[in-house]
């Protein structure tokens, strides 16, 4: 059930032959275990989210337990986004420069369908997902969700930050669109992809 | 009577004791006293009465709407000195034309007013601001303005209230406009994320070094000692 439950999760099960060295995998051990277990949030509520956010820090589901024990309101203090709550366009620049205030290393949670999705507010004024406009790591589905399902966000997001690894080149590389990589879609084409699932021109999944 | 000796005792000359209302038809309740001072006042340019659910709703022209806005507030007969909300409304039948609806109180007299203009079909959508009587209409107008395209004459800064000012779709609650916009998904968020969100201040709002000759001398005295807070 949990995700730490089991005796394989709490250790590091690296093969040291096809590692960096006894060394830098306890470097790497030490290092996020410190990390997974102070992650200061930035809150981001917008919405009802975030007063299931809210109930989390306090003491009946204490966030603290978690590391997190202080909430920086600050972005430039901060290591995790939750981003609890719909977010309208015009908030968009705004989430994204939060974003780019916050040092590295640093992760995003997505709480709550309107968050990941835009959820019910597929209309003009509303993101339809935040991750249009940051990566995220984990999504917390609910429509607002539970403090128990934000935990459970929590605790992949802390295992996620425990597999890291330094070695990794390109993990916390920012990267902004880049029109000349191959990766790179152009808005034209995820228009035409996006067509078979509604779009404000063709208006497949309810009426007007 | 003065103002606060009606506040205070809670009655003034003309009107007994309020009471909770019980028991109001649908139609045909007594209706707010100032419509028939309105009527009487203005004649043809108030053009219907109706009562609904107890509350008065009085339709006057709409070229009529600031000085019927000047008496209803300076008139010591009325004194409507609350202006709780201004919207407007479309209907989804295409004959009938957009209404703005004004929203009245008189705190000395306890009464409440609605006020109705309609825009005839095939004119531009204008009518003039009640700025000037009601400060409170500030917001209201650019929040009306914003949503409906009506142009208030007379505001001093009207612009856009909810979405942002490079906000090119046009006006999201005519009943013309598509639910999820007029542009793309994609289309919307480059245009969202090319906003500057430090530019929605006009001229008219100012910064604190520019407001400094305006501030509390003890204030202006802390701040020029270095003190970098106002608190």
């Amino acid at each position: 059930m949990g995700l730490s439950t089991s005796g394989e999760h709490r250790t590091v099960s690296y093969v040291p032959e096809s590692q960096e060295g006894w060394v830098a995998t306890r470097l790497d051990f030490l290092v996020n275990w410190a990390r997974a277990n102070s992650l200061w949030p930035m809150p981001f509520g917008t919405a009802c989210c975030a007063i299931e956010f809210m109930a989390t820090a306090a003491s009946d589901f204490d966030l603290a337990r978690f590391g997190m024990e202080r909430m920086s309101f600050s972005p430039r203090q901060a290591d995790v986004l939750i981003c609890a709550g719909r977010v309208p366009f015009k908030l968009a620049p705004i989430l994204r420069r939060i974003w780019q205030q916050m040092p590295q290393p640093k992760w995003c949670i997505s709480m709550g369908a309107c968050a990941s999705t835009g959820g019910m507010f597929d209309n003009y004024a509303v993101v339809q997902g935040i991750d249009t406009i940051i990566p995220v790591d984990v999504y917390v589905p609910g429509c607002p969700p539970r403090p128990e399902g934000l935990l459970y966000g929590i605790r992949m997001l802390q295992e996620k930050v425990k597999n890291e690894r330094a070695a990794d080149v390109g993990t916390r590389d920012e990267m902004e669109p880049d029109p000349a990589s191959q990766l790179y879609i152009p808005p034209s084409l995820i228009d035409e992809l996006g067509e078979p699932f509604g779009n404000s021109v063709n208006q497949t999944r309810s009426g007007l | 009577m003065s103002r606060f000796e009606i506040v205070r005792t809670g009655a003034s000359a003309t009107e007994t004791q309020p009471t909770t209302p019980k028991n109001i038809p649908h139609r045909n309740a007594p209706a707010n006293p100032s419509a028939k001072a309105l009527q009487e006042k203005f004649g043809g340019r108030v053009t219907r009465v109706e009562v609904i659910w107890g509350e008065t709703v009085v339709f006057i022209a709409p070229e009529s709407v600031k000085e019927v806005f000047q008496w209803l507030h300076d008139d010591p007969s009325q004194r409507y000195d609350f202006l709780s909300d201004l919207t407007a409304v479309e209907y989804r039948d295409p004959q009938v034309p957009i209404e703005i609806v004004w929203h009245l109180r008189s705190l000395p007299y306890r009464r409440f007013l609605r006020i109705k203009a309609q825009i005839p079909k095939g004119k531009p959508l204008e009518i003039d601001s009640v700025y000037d009587i009601y400060r409170a209409a500030d917001w209201l107008e650019r929040e009306c303005y914003d949503m409906f395209g009506i142009k208030f004459n007379g505001h001093p800064d009207l612009r856009r209230l909810l979405m942002w000012e490079s906000y090119k779709e046009g006006f999201p609650l005519r009943k013309d406009f598509p639910l999820r916009g007029r542009f793309s998904r994609s289309e919307q968020l480059r245009q969202a994320l090319a906003q500057n969100p430090e530019a929605r201040y006009s001229m008219e709002e100012l910064t604190i070094a520019d407001a400094f000759d305006e501030l509390p001398a003890d204030m202006k005295k802390r701040l020029s000692k270095g003190e970098r807070t106002g608190e």
